[in-house]
């Protein structure tokens, strides 16, 4: 009889040291999963982020130490490629070839943003004559390689007087010229229940209030991810700038780090790292801002209705 | 005046599929008039076409006495409750009860007066500040119904607005619903309600009268009541009622219902009523009409299964390779004891014949087919 009550309790520690001990070593094998899995995306993260380090790093060396190692820390830092690289070889300083940059990106991210709204929201809610036809056109282009249209597009830009402005590099686009946007636009304004827009139909809502209150809104990861790939691509065009600005003083800064490799025969590689780094640098901080809403924009559908 | 009339209303997809078949249906003003049916019976389609959200392809629509076929809908002089809510998911509650006033351009205190007063009305005020993301199902649908209350419109249009809640939710808004409809009809509001459900339960709740439909076409209009013990053809008859009514294929001989072996007399009432004689027919009896029998003329069945429901039991049974319901008590089933074959008897008052041909009940008698 007495044996009872003197077990029992016994049998509890053993029990739950049993069950400590589980406890302890599942705990211990999930941090040596995690220690692994985070160990091998650094060490590829790295590789794949190394040649930015080293550009950032080289960008802060002096011309004879750029080629002496693949490390990225300088030994002896200096800032001689900023100064020497924006002071650059002609007239202008590097902030002239940024402004012009500017001058093209404002008009057409803004201008890209309006149209392909438009566009797409048209081709996603409306029914009107041809829309299968347009809208294959568009999917279409989409395919098209962009060369195909280079020299009829170039023609054209020729007779309208608009070479060696800023003119071809902004309006075809401001004027939903890009497929891609229109497209995107498309399929994620189709992914998004059209209830909220008849809500706003019966509330008295004509259609560009429904667009302007009820579905830009709604649209805003989407057009905040069109608005950061139009940006991007903008700032690193290379060939149309080329094609089509020939003075210098309206280079955009895709342009001019080629001109100073172009202008002088042994040229200052550190120079052009140093503008190299300041060239990506708006691109990255807008990518970081609005990574969230980027994310969002191009995962479209999947969203709860 | 917001009464609502449907002339030959006719809607054609472009694919040239019919969905809905020349209606006609006028809805009194202030009346709570219901639209049940199974799905893909075109209730919905309808209901968007009065709304003016689905193009109208033939006859015409009519709210108050103004020919609406062309109006948009914000022209109408209606609002919508949809299923899912569609509240605007980036503007807080305060912002989906105004924008409708916004938009039409009312001053800033007028809107907030307003937006307050729908608030108190539906007890969301402390919601006001909340994004539609932060409510519950139930709340979303008070805003939802704020948003619609807010506009004073003539006619209030809802599209299944209940389906998307739980039982418990979905039993006290029918009940929150009903009491504002008839609030508003005491205060002198305009206040007609066309609701669109494919829940037998709400419609036999809620509705002044239901419009039953399928396939695009009406079966039968009637006040809860009359569609319940006077279906008009076989469609209603199955469709409203739970259990289902027992349909009993079977022909008319003389007197006698006979089904396989088995003859029930009919009594001379039941035979008073009928208004044809169908070759073959189907007799529609509803499972609380089905006693036990003691003595006298029954039916006799074998007893498959038995469902407690609480104070009642639903027994299952087979009669001549038919399954049929009945509902008896407790007691009743607790009496039965190990009997494998039970003994069935109709109450004759609430028996109905139909033609299974064209499914029209015969049993209704001259005047309530005038009726």
């Amino acid at each position: 009889m007495t044996n009872v009550p003197v077990t029992r309790p016994a049998a509890r520690p053993d029990i739950k040291a049993l069950n400590e001990a589980a406890a302890l070593r599942r705990a211990r094998r999930e941090m040596l999963s995690t220690l692994v899995r985070y160990g091998l995306l650094a060490i590829v993260g790295l590789v794949m982020l190394y040649p930015l380090i080293w550009l950032i790093g080289a960008s802060f060396k002096t011309n004879q130490e750029i080629f002496t190692g693949a490390g990225f820390l300088p030994h002896a830092p200096t800032a001689e490629g900023y100064i020497k690289g924006w002071q650059t070889s002609t007239p202008y300083t590097f902030g002239r070839f940024f402004w012009n940059s500017f001058l093209i990106i404002l008009p057409k991210v803004i201008g890209t943003a309006i149209s392909c709204t438009m566009a797409a929201y048209a081709f996603a809610r409306f029914d009107f004559p041809l829309k299968k036809v347009l809208f294959t056109s568009v999917i279409a282009i989409l395919l098209l390689p962009n060369v195909v249209t280079r020299i009829p597009q170039y023609l054209l830009f020729r007779d309208l007087g608009w070479l060696d402005s800023f003119l071809p590099l902004w309006v075809p686009s401001a004027l939903a010229g890009d497929a891609f946007f229109v497209f995107m636009l498309v399929q994620f304004l189709r992914s998004l229940p059209a209830d909220m827009e008849e809500a706003a139909r019966v509330d008295g809502a004509n259609s560009l209030q429904t667009l302007i209150f009820i579905v830009v809104p709604m649209l805003a990861p989407a057009l905040i991810s069109v608005c950061l790939f139009q940006f991007m691509w903008t700032m690193n065009d290379f060939l149309g700038p080329l094609i089509y600005v020939s003075s210098v003083d309206k280079y955009p800064v895709s342009l001019a780090l080629k001109l100073s490799i172009d202008t002088t025969e042994a040229f200052d590689w550190n120079r052009i790292l140093a503008m190299s780094v300041l060239t990506i640098l708006p691109a990255l901080i807008v990518f970081f801002a609005a990574q969230r809403y980027f994310i969002e924009g191009i995962s479209a559908g999947g969203r709860k209705g | 005046m917001a009464r609502v009339q449907l002339r030959n209303l006719e809607k054609v997809y472009g694919n040239a599929f019919k969905a809905v078949h020349g209606i006609n249906l006028d809805i009194a003003d202030g009346e709570f008039m219901v639209l049940v049916g199974p799905s893909g019976c075109a209730k919905s389609t309808t209901l968007r076409m009065v709304a003016g959200l689905e193009q109208v392809s033939g006859g015409e629509i009519y709210i108050g006495d103004e020919l609406v076929n062309d109006l948009s809908p914000s022209k109408r002089s209606i609002a919508m409750v949809f299923q899912n809510y569609a509240l605007y998911p980036h503007m807080k509650v305060r912002g989906n009860l105004a924008f409708g006033l916004r938009i039409q351009g009312l001053p800033r205190a007028e809107i907030k007066e307003a937006v307050d007063h729908v608030a108190r009305i539906l007890e969301i005020e402390p919601l006001l500040d909340r994004l539609p993301k932060q409510l519950s199902g139930g709340q979303a649908q008070r805003v939802a119904l704020g948003r619609a209350l807010i506009k004073k419109p003539g006619v209030f249009l809802f599209d299944e607005p209940l389906s998307n809640l739980d039982a418990k939710l979905r039993a006290s808004m029918r009940v929150r619903i009903t009491d504002l409809h008839r609030q508003l009809k005491a205060e002198g509001l305009s206040s007609t309600v066309i609701y669109v459900t494919h829940d037998q339960t709400e419609a036999m709740t809620m509705g002044d009268r239901i419009c039953v439909m399928q396939a695009g076409r009406i079966m039968q209009v009637a006040t809860p009541k009359e569609l319940y013990n006077h279906p008009a053809n076989l469609f209603v008859a199955g469709f409203i009622g739970s259990p289902e009514m027992n349909l009993i294929d079977g022909a008319l001989e003389g007197t006698d219902f006979v089904i396989g072996t088995q003859r029930l007399p009919l009594s001379g009432e039941v035979i008073a009523r009928l208004t044809g004689r169908p070759a073959q027919a189907v007799l529609g009896i509803r499972p609380q009409h089905l006693v036990l029998a003691g003595e006298g003329p029954a039916l006799s069945a074998r007893l498959l299964s038995a469902e407690f429901m609480g104070h009642e039991v639903n027994l299952h049974a087979q009669l001549e390779g038919q399954r049929i319901v009945a509902v008896v008590s407790a007691d009743q089933f607790e009496a039965l004891g190990d009997t494998a074959t039970i003994r069935l008897q109709p109450e004759m008052k609430s028996v109905h014949l139909f033609d299974k041909e064209d499914g029209r009940n015969v049993g209704l008698g001259q005047q309530q087919l005038a009726a």
